[in-house]
Order: structure tokens, then sequence, then C-alpha cells
């Protein structure tokens, strides 16, 4: 393979945001015919390097090379014309246009008049669509197709233009097996084009059946790559996480209360059912499983933003019903959300006032709201949490990741909390602070909070979690103990094996 | 096109069934509360309501253009004044008054050319800027309003000729002039929406602008077009407007843009874009006129009038909102 040309090559590509590497001088390359997996953990910097390929970012340094031409990749489009197309993972579709119009999007075949060549159209979306051989037609409305088939639609783009190299994005995180087994052939067809294939996934059997090499990054730097068929799963997770199997269990060291919270059979439509869980005073259990196996949904449902189709849900042995969230909080429950930016900070207002902000009605003085209360409950959760800002008055926006989400952490227990749900507590925040918001979480516990924390990073769930429940496609399919969850047990009950 | 669910149908029919329930209810309470002799379904007054639809209805299909691409323009009324001044004034000039009958169309070409350069002056910014189009076009309704008192204080813009008048109330296989113009328009932008790439591309900017300019359609230059042609629509029907009534007040047009978008959204297209039909705009519009001439008949003043209309806009955006539920899967807000 060495005296071929590469399809695509990047070298030394360093792209920096405002207080973060993201990307440190990565090199790689994926040779014509070649499927070459790219991995890391969340925020290793995949879809950055990504971004920069498919011009969406300029990068600081380094250059882009396609078939050893030096290239600038100013935008998407420019990508595409030199033959780069990239299959977002999150879909970039119009609803309310037929899968034809999609796929042919901003290139619409044309007849005189600017009018659209309709029957051109279809045809040439039909002769793409038989190859995906998918159960929809060119004239099926988008808005009307599963999310499954969407991915597919999103899929069927790359192969309008005669690309030199494909980049997917978990393309399988919404597919059933038979649809995966669909864009395997995609892959396999291209290969023998001779097109380069970057896959990114964290599914392991995935790349080890069409992979031919892997490469990792970790922290925004490239850790090296691998030859599939010369490697395991264990070296591989060696380079992304930088040690061996060590995933530093959380040991208990304290006694757990009675059962705070306990869920019964529940279900909301076919986001989940039949869920069933409990956690005591005292414990952390972890939720872990692929996007879109409807751990958020549970966590939104016993916060009262759901309504729930069946189940029960029961509080200290008494059955609840949640109408709303703050029927949720008055009853001990809160719910550090997953978007922190968009769902649990107002960005544009100071420290204090985010932190008081579930409980501001009840902190007043005559008809106005008592400044001095205010900062009271403000000074306590930044000494209990080490929250470092210069003071209530800076901006929320202005603080790094991991104060933020202290912030909303702090909101919370200034709630006086039995239970507390925290949706993906390290999302977008580095690796110095993620320790640290893990072992706040672990201290909550201790100090006799009942802890659920959805996570979708396996390091972070091993290491704090008491018990770890593992969810597929809407349903609850194993629970460990800290002491008895192995990393494959993990990955086989996550990915519905 | 793509295969029509019943959901669809129901959604682009509703607005033809509410009109034929406006039809069946004024001829019956027309019956027995009605001041006139004449029965309300009677054909001149179904011509003459297709007459006095074709103002709002010209500007309300632009407005379903623009409302599609995701934007809105409150500058229409004002356009329309200014257009109509244009109209009415230019025929005053010494040189034009020389030119006879030939005038007329000289001065049409004035108007529309002032409607075209005002909605490029919105197209341009909202490209330029970036600001919100609600923003611009308020902005420029102040301001083109501001353009029409400049023009004559207070008093009236008035010039009659003749031959104008004799056309614009012409019937030609019954219809009236600005009901052809009317039709004309609506057939023509129909045919742009569904046919053509630009129509394609304004669905698909209005329903997922990200998706759009990832896919390379150049957003900006596309939303100039749309408002160069919604301008262009609001002279048009000042043209046909006072062709016939050859007086222009300075506060005429006022409101228009705002009936307007009432009669888009009554005929289902949606504020956040990407979704709506030309032919269900003209729906909206004649079940508007309907409620109009029908109240009127049976003797309600225009305040009652106004205060129906106001209650079944929200009424039907409330069965819109239910009838568009996920079920009960979804987020309480």
């Amino acid at each position: 393979m060495s005296t071929q040309t590469p399809a695509l090559r990047l070298e030394g590509i360093v792209k920096t945001f405002p207080g973060v590497r993201a990307l440190d001088g990565v090199s790689f390359s994926v040779m014509p015919g070649e499927v070459h997996a790219l991995m890391g953990e969340n925020g290793a910097g995949k879809s950055t390097l990504m971004k920069v390929l498919g011009g969406i970012y300029q990068p600081d340094e380094g250059q882009i090379f396609i078939a050893e031409d030096a290239t600038v990749m100013s935008s998407p489009l420019q990508a595409k014309s030199k033959g780069v197309v990239f299959i977002h993972q999150e879909l970039s579709l119009a609803d309310e246009l037929s899968v034809a119009e999609n796929i042919y999007l901003g290139e619409l075949p044309r007849k005189s008049l600017g009018r659209v060549d309709w029957e051109k159209l279809y045809a040439q979306t039909d002769d793409i669509l038989k190859t995906l051989n998918v159960g929809f037609n060119a004239r099926t409305k988008v808005g009307d197709l599963s999310i499954a088939n969407q991915q597919m639609v999103e899929i069927a783009r790359a192969l309008t233009v005669e690309p030199r190299a494909v980049i997917f994005d978990e393309p399988t995180a919404s597919l059933t097996d038979a649809e995966k087994v669909v864009l395997f052939e995609v892959i396999a067809d291209l290969q023998s084009r001779d097109v380069g294939v970057i896959y990114i996934s964290h599914r392991m059997e995935e790349i080890f059946k069409i992979t031919d090499r892997i490469s990792v990054l970790r922290d925004g730097q490239y850790r090296g790559t691998l030859n599939t068929k010369e490697t395991n799963e264990e070296e591989v997770t060696q380079l992304m996480i930088g040690r061996k199997l060590d995933l530093s269990r959380n040991e208990m060291t304290h006694s757990l209360g009675p059962v705070a919270l306990e869920v019964r059979n529940l279900s909301c439509g076919k986001l989940f059912e039949n869920v069933s869980f409990t956690v005591r005073e005292g414990e952390v259990v972890g939720f872990y499983g692929l996007v879109g196996a409807g751990r958020t949904e549970i966590a939104e449902t016993i916060f009262g933003l759901r309504e729930p189709s069946g189940g029960e849900i029961l509080l200290d042995g008494e059955g609840v019903t949640v109408h709303s969230p703050a029927d949720a909080i008055a009853r001990g429950i809160s719910l550090v959300p997953e978007d922190r930016k968009g769902q649990g900070l107002v960005l544009g207002m100071n420290c204090r006032d985010n932190m008081t902000l579930p409980q501001v009605d009840d902190m007043t003085a005559g008809p106005f709201v008592s400044d001095g209360a205010e900062i009271a409950i403000f000074d306590q959760y930044r000494d209990k949490l080490d929250i470092r800002t210069p003071g209530w008055r800076q901006m929320v926006g202005n603080l790094s990741g991991g104060n933020q989400q202290k912030i909303v952490i702090g909101k919370w227990l200034s709630m006086h909390p039995k239970v507390l749900i925290v949706d993906e507590p390290t999302r977008g925040i580095d690796v110095g602070s993620k320790s640290e918001i893990h072992n706040l979480i672990r201290e909550l516990a201790a100090q006799g909070y009942a802890v659920i924390v959805i996570s979708s990073e396996m390091p972070e769930v091993l290491h704090v979690s008491d018990r770890i429940v593992a969810m597929y496609a809407g349903k609850v399919t194993r629970e460990f103990t800290a002491a008895e969850v192995t990393e494959d047990g993990l990955i086989q009950a996550i990915s519905g094996l | 096109m793509a295969n029509f669910k019943r959901k669809d149908l129901v959604k682009q029919g509703a607005i033809w069934a509410f009109i034929v329930a406006e039809l069946i209810f004024f001829s019956i309470a027309g019956e027995f509360l009605s001041v006139s002799e004449k029965a309300f379904m009677d054909f001149d007054n179904m011509l003459l309501l297709l007459k006095q639809s074709a103002p709002i209805g010209i500007i309300a299909v632009g407005m379903t253009i623009i409302m599609v691409n995701g934007n809105i323009d409150l500058s229409v009324g004002a356009t329309f004044a200014l257009a109509a001044i244009v109209l009415l004034d230019s025929m005053t000039w010494p040189f034009m008054q020389a030119m006879g009958n030939w005038a007329i169309p000289l001065a049409w070409l004035f108007a529309l050319a002032t409607g075209v350069i005002l909605g490029a002056i919105n197209g341009l910014i909202v490209w330029k800027t970036g600001v919100d189009a609600f923003i611009v076009t308020l902005g420029s309704m102040l301001g083109y309003r501001g353009l029409v008192f400049i023009y004559n204080g207070e008093q009236p813009t008035s010039h009659l000729n003749w031959t104008l008048v004799d056309f614009a109330e012409a019937q030609f296989l019954g219809l009236h002039t600005a009901t052809w113009f009317l039709l004309g328009v609506v057939l023509l932008c129909w045919l742009l929406m569904t046919r053509t790439v630009h129509g394609r591309n304004a669905y698909a900017i209005g329903n997922n602008r990200e998706a759009a300019v990832n896919a390379g359609i150049r957003v900006g230059p596309h939303f100039l077009w749309n408002f160069m042609l919604i301008g262009f629509l609001a002279a048009l029907s000042a043209v046909v407007f006072y062709s016939e009534s050859g007086s222009v007040n300075p506060n005429d047009g006022m409101l228009y843009e705002l009936w307007a978008i009432t009669a888009v959204v009554l005929g289902g297209t949606k504020l956040s874009g990407g979704y709506g039909s030309i032919i269900s705009t003209l729906g909206g519009v004649i079940a508007i006129q309907l409620l109009r001439k029908g109240l009127g008949h049976i003797g309600a003043d225009t305040e009652t009038v106004n205060l129906v209309i106001g209650l079944i806009l929200i009424a039907v955006l409330f069965l819109d909102r239910q009838l568009n539920r996920k079920g009960k899967e979804e987020l309480r807000t």
C-alpha cells in the first residue's frame, strides 16, 4: 500500500479554540480503497478534525493534500467539489421536501427557465436508492421517514458525485441490523471503486469487521495507527484512554441508605419501555447506552417533562405522579440537563442569578428580591463546590465549562434535593475539570444524595457508579454492580447483543 | 409531486372547506338578516368579491414566498402607497403629459421599478447585515411611509386618466382587470414555487437553513430575489388598484402587511418557513374577503368584522397546532 498515493492526507493540523487546543499537530492519511477507522473518546478531537477536512473549520496550521496536491478547503461545497463528502451524524435534511430534493439539494437538475427537471431528478434518485435497497422512493416526503431511513437519505447524498473520500460520522447510531448490512455493502462498493473511506464509530465490533486500519486520537493528539488485522480491542482501548485497561472502578467507601427512588415498568410511548430500577440514598447509579437509547428521556419523565404512558415512580416507597418540573423540584428531584448551555444556564446572566433561579420567587423582602439572601446562597455553594469565579457578578457565559457545570449543580443542590439526576456531567469539559466533577459526584453520594449519572463515556460511568444500568433501544438490557462490570459486558449490553 | 398523505390533504383542503362553510352560512343567514334584496351568492357579487380581493391578494402571494423562505416583509403597505404615488404623480410631469396615453405604460414602469428598488433595499440589508427580516422590514415600513409623507405632506396625490380608468374597469370574459391580474400572479408564482429550482430552494432554505447552506445554496442572493419580487408585487397591486381610483392618501396601504400575513397564515403557510402553498394563500385571501363582505351583508359593522377575523385566525392556528402535535411523547411546555 505504501507505494500508492493517499486519496487524502492531513499533515500537522493544529486548531485552537479560545482556551482549548482541540487539535495538536494531527497527521493522518487514507489510501484509495481503504476503510480507515478514526477512534477516540468524546472530546478527543475527531469531529474537529473532520470539520477541518470538510471545510467547515480552517486549520491554524498544517495542510490538507488530495492525491498529494496541497488544497485549502474553504467551504463544505468546495470540499464536495474536490470529492470529499461528509455524511453528518446529525441529520441535515429538509423534512418538508421529498427524498429526491434532499439528495440533490443545492444541485437540482435544471431545464430551461430554471425549471426543475423532475423526471431526471426522480430517475437519478431511484437509481441511487436501488443500490441502497431501501423501502421508500424518490418522491417520499423526508418527514414521513423513520430516523434510520433519514440516515439512509443522508448516505445516499454521498453517491451523487464521484467521491475520492467519504467520511462517515457514526453512521450506524440509528440504524437497524438489516440497514447496517446495506450500509456495509455501500462501503464495500465505495472501496471497490477506489474511494477512501474514513469511518468514525465507537462500536468495536463494526470497526473490526469492516476497517483496514485504525487511527487513534486522544486529547487532540495523534496517538498512532494500527493495522486492524494485527491488533485487538485491548490495544485500541489502551491507545484511546491512555492507560491499560485499568478503568479505575469506583470502590464503595460508605454504606447505603434506604431506597430513595424506585421506578417500576416505566414507559413513554416508543421512547422507552418497561424500565425498572432503584436508587438508594448515598448511591450513584450510572446509565450507560448509545445516543438515542432512551436514557435522557427517562430522566425527563422522572423530572415531569414528559408524560409516562405507563408504570410507576416511587419516592421513599410512595407512589407519586409528577406533573411538571415544578412538581418534581417540590418533591426533591433535580435534573442537571445534558445541554448545559441550552438547557441548564442563562448564559447572559450572572453567577448568582443563575444559581438562585429556581427559588427566586421565595427570596423576597417586601415586593423586591432580597439581594442578601441571594448572595448568601451563592457564597455557600461557591465554597462548597469550589467554583472559581472572580465574583457573583461574572456572566456565566465567561466561565469555563467545568465551573459552569458546578453552577448548575450548585443551583440544584440549593434546592435540597433527595434525588439528583446528572445528564452527561462532563460533556465539553476539559480533562482536568472532568475528574473534579467526578469527585464532586462521589462526594455528593457520600453525603447521602441519591444520584443518577447518565453518560455516554465508559470511563466516566465506570469511575463514578456503584451500579450501572445498561440500555439499548429504549430497554434496560442489564444491570451491573461496580464489582462485576467488565468493559466487554457493557459494550455487549448497550449494543443489544 | 410527493405522495399525498391524508394529513396533507386535510391541511390543503381545509381553507376551501372553510370558504364553502362561509358561503353556506352567509347565504342562509342572509335570508333572515340581510337588509339587501339580493342573495349573497349573487353572481355579480361574487365577481366583485374577487376584484376586491386583488390588492391584498397580489401582495399575499408575494408574502407567501417570503414566508416560505423563513422571512417576513412588513414594509409592503408602505411600498404599496409609495408606488401608487409614483404612478399617479409621474403622469402629471410635463414630459409625461406631452406623451399623451403613452405616458401610461411609462408610469406603470416607474411604479413597478419603485417597488423593485424598495424590495431590493430590504433584501440587501437582510443579506448583507444578517439582521432578522422582521426587524429590517419593521424599520423600512416606517422609513418608506416617511417617504410617502415627504412626497406630498398630508395631501392626497390625485390624477385621473380616463383611458386608464376604462382599462381598469374593463371586464374580459366576465372577470375584471384586477381579477385577471390576481389570477395571473397566482398562476405564475405557483409555477415558480412548484416547478423551478428557485422555488424548491426557497422551501429548502425555509425548512432547514443550515442544510441548505451545507448543500451550497446561496441563501443571501436568494433572499434578495424574493424581496425584489414582493416589492414588485406590492407595486403591481398599487398599479392595479390606483389605475381605477386615481387618488392616493398618504395613509393608504396601512395594515396591508398584516392583512396579507393573515391571509397567508389562514392558508396554512408556516410562520417558521419551509411549508406553504400559493393556491392555499389565494384561499385565505378569498376567505377573508368573504368574511368581510358576508358580515357586512348581515349588517355587522367594521369593528365586529375585525374582531371576528381576529378570533378566527387564533382559532385556526390553535387547530393547526393540535393537528401537528406528535402525541403524548412530546415534551411538555
